[in-house]
């Protein structure tokens, strides 16, 4: 089970199935990681979607639709006894 | 209905954390700053939009005025862009609280206030007072000047708040008519479908509007005191 680089440094598609618990508790869950973590996935979707050279509508409009979504989801107790019928 | 027309405009909390805290917060991912001389499409399009907008805004002011130009152009900036979000679908709009609206009109227009108080006292004063009154009229006047003084940062909160409640309160009534009378009468459905798409641009229209005469005023306020 030893593998020549330590479990912490691999990128979590090289980690093995079995070192994944290691792996996820070695993780920085510092304030500070914790931003960082936010961070490096915010510029990871703004470089892949936003900042090109021909941004089209779909950069905002999947942020967008996530917004809707998570939305949905915060009003889903009010929202689970809404019904077009009373009977179907 | 009557519970479920106003369950929207509660303050959003998710298991007791205030999420409303993350939804004010996120219009601003919605504005890149700009990183380079020639940026990306998105942030090019919101630059030309902001010098286009400041330059309006910002004329009829003089050097003193000018100075309030970041503080003009991130309100109007703000409350467009949380008014038009409130318009998809299940979202919160924070502008339609009163409380956030007081927060955000009784400092701007103290500032003007207070500004023109300690720069140009005389002036600022002979404001209550408009030109060629009658004499006994004066003290009458006064009085009603300065009622119509103080009531500028409640009717900035109030007007905002209600435009977009009402708005938003339409919109649902209006979307419940529709869905309840397709099996009524199909054709009545239409017509207020057609109603709820008019209803729909008007809002996108208002959303705008209303940022705009937000800063507008304010700016207004700050031209008679500065």
């Amino acid at each position: 089970m030893a593998s020549p680089v330590p479990v912490k440094e691999k990128k979590l598609m090289d980690v093995k199935l079995g070192e994944l618990p290691g792996w996820i508790l070695m993780r920085d869950f510092t304030p500070r990681g914790i931003a960082g973590a936010f961070q490096r996935g915010y510029y990871r979707y703004y470089n892949k979607y936003v900042n090109v050279k021909k941004g089209s509508v779909a950069g905002i409009s999947m942020v967008l639709a996530a917004y809707v979504l998570f939305n949905y989801c915060r009003c889903y107790k009010e929202l689970k006894h809404e019904r077009l019928r009373k009977y179907h | 209905m009557n519970e479920n027309l106003f369950t929207s405009f509660i303050t959003p909390t998710m298991m007791g954390l205030p999420v409303v805290v993350l939804i004010i917060m996120f219009p601003s991912i919605l504005f890149p700053s700009p990183s380079q001389l020639i940026n990306n499409r998105l942030i090019s399009l919101q630059q030309w939009l902001v010098q286009l907008t400041s330059k309006q805004m910002l004329a009829i002011h003089n050097h003193k005025g000018q100075t309030w130009a970041l503080m003009l152009m991130s309100l109007i900036l703000f409350i467009g862009s949380t008014n038009l979000l409130g318009l998809l679908p299940h979202s919160f709009t924070p502008t339609t609280q009163l409380s956030m609206n007081l927060g955000m009109a009784i400092p701007l227009w103290a500032g003007t206030v207070v500004t023109g108080f300690r720069h140009k006292t005389k002036a600022s004063l002979a404001h209550f007072l408009p030109q060629g009154t009658p004499i006994p009229l004066i003290p009458m006047l006064v009085i009603i000047e300065t009622i119509s003084l103080f009531i500028q940062p409640v009717a900035l909160a109030v007007r905002l708040t209600a435009n977009i409640t009402a708005g938003h309160l339409l919109m649902h009534l209006i979307g419940g008519a529709t869905l309840a009378l397709t099996n009524i009468n199909a054709s009545v459905a239409l017509i207020t479908f057609i109603i709820l798409i008019l209803l729909t641009v008007l809002e996108f229209a208002v959303a705008l509007i209303q940022a705009y005469v937000f800063t507008l005023l304010v700016s207004l306020y700050l031209h008679d005191n500065t």
